[in-house]
């Protein structure tokens, strides 16, 4: 936190996506309340990946993960914990500004409620998937540009249920299968990313 | 509790670099490793650090007793000195860092941020995490780069008192620390003979 920077980063992102969104839009509020779930989660997802490289980038340049490798803690803790932290400092300011934005865009009420719930369930895999995305490019110099096209399609599928789940709740029909199909990723990917994350991790201290 | 190593190849993106690597290394020991630059002084710490696997040959050390300090000091520059020293300390499971503050007189440091100190004054700070963590054996990449004289004895002083209470050191150094009991191993007499590799994958993984 105190490194700067990275907490505000995805959290200013978010806000000038979803504030510019109506002036490209135009004042058409019935459009914005059919685009405005979508627009939501596509901002938040944006957010994310804009501060995916800081997750590992800068333990790598000052030595700290050669150290924390060769430390007793086991490397699936170390990327867990990261991918923990990076959720705790842009993923959940996400979540809380969310609903905000959201009377930005004109969302309809009963929107609200499952806004938040399907960030709330879907942001973690944004952050473990792009951990991993961050093992993967923590060598390169300047592996901005290849980890967003890594961790890109890995992020599609949360963005469709996450999407839908906000879609289907605004429309005020039933989100249920496309809430437990997000859940399903997020478990998944929590539970299993984090060894691919040691792996690659390993490789790559070599 | 030894560290072992017996006819170790190693090697650097592919290509063997040092063969037939031996030496032991028993409580209260301390070996310099020596050679010219690139030769692999730092693959072969970071292989028995662990950090990178081996070609071929045994590295015999007891399980979590090995610490590691390469290039590199691993400060964040936003932490102070005593936050840095906390932070190793517990993630190796230790209480006590004020041995450490007190070895290499980072006392009127000890609440400035990492990031606000001279690189003499950052390594002491890199040599001070290796008394906090408790391990007995010291892998050291060119542990007194960017010390001057006074903190070159400081840091002679730990590592001579590390040795005395059984500890074990394995360094790659240039400069004489006027440790005369070490050992010292040149391993320009282990330069791996050029060979072509046909573990093509290899220089990738």
């Amino acid at each position: 936190m105190r490194a700067g920077g990275g907490f505000g980063l995805g959290l200013s992102f978010f806000l000038i996506v979803v504030v510019l969104v109506p002036f490209g839009v135009g004042p058409q509020s019935a459009l914005l309340t059919v685009i405005a779930p979508g627009i939501l989660w596509l901002g938040a997802l944006l957010a994310c990946l804009l501060s995916l490289d800081r997750i590992l980038a800068l333990d790598w340049e000052d030595g700290s993960l050669d150290l924390l490798a060769t430390s007793p803690l086991p490397m699936e803790g170390i990327v867990s914990v990261k991918a923990l932290a990076h959720w705790v400092t842009t993923g959940l300011p996400l979540v809380a500004a969310a609903p905000v934005l959201g009377l930005l865009l004109n969302l309809s009420e009963p929107g609200y409620k499952w806004l938040i719930i399907s960030l709330f369930l879907g942001t973690p895999a944004l952050s473990v998937i792009g951990t991993f995305g961050a093992a993967l490019t923590v060598g390169l110099k300047r592996g901005g540009l290849l980890l967003s096209l890594l961790v890109l399609p890995l992020y599609v599928p949360t963005l469709i249920f996450g999407a839908e789940v906000a879609r289907r709740g605004a429309e005020g029909l039933d989100a249920t299968t496309p809430l437990l199909m997000l859940a399903g990723i997020t478990c998944g990917t929590i539970a299993l990313l984090p060894f691919a994350s040691a792996a690659v991790l390993r490789v790559n201290l070599r | 509790m030894m560290l072992q190593v017996s006819d170790l190849t190693i090697a650097r993106g592919g290509i063997p670099v040092l063969e037939g690597v031996r030496f032991t290394l028993a409580p209260g020991q301390a070996l310099v490793v020596r050679g010219p630059n690139g030769i692999g002084k730092t693959t072969l710490l970071r292989t028995i650090a662990g950090l990178q696997p081996p070609v071929s040959g045994r590295i015999d050390v007891p399980p979590e007793s090995l610490v590691y300090a390469g290039h590199a000091d691993g400060i964040k520059a936003t932490l102070s000195v005593n936050e840095n020293l906390k932070f190793w300390a517990e993630v190796f499971g230790q209480k006590d860092y004020s041995k450490a503050i007190e070895v290499f007189n980072l006392g009127p440091l000890a609440t400035r941020p990492a990031g606000a100190l001279s690189a003499g004054q950052k390594r002491r700070l890199g040599l001070a995490r290796l008394l906090v963590t408790g391990r007995a054996i010291w892998v050291l990449d060119e542990p007194t780069v960017s010390l001057d004289t006074d903190a070159v004895a400081m840091f002679a002083h730990a590592v001579r008192g590390h040795l005395a209470t059984g500890g074990m050191a394995l360094m790659a150094t240039h400069i004489d620390l006027g440790l005369g009991e070490a050992q010292v191993l040149d391993v320009a007499a282990f330069k791996a003979k050029p060979l072509a590799d046909n573990d093509f994958d290899g220089a990738f993984l």
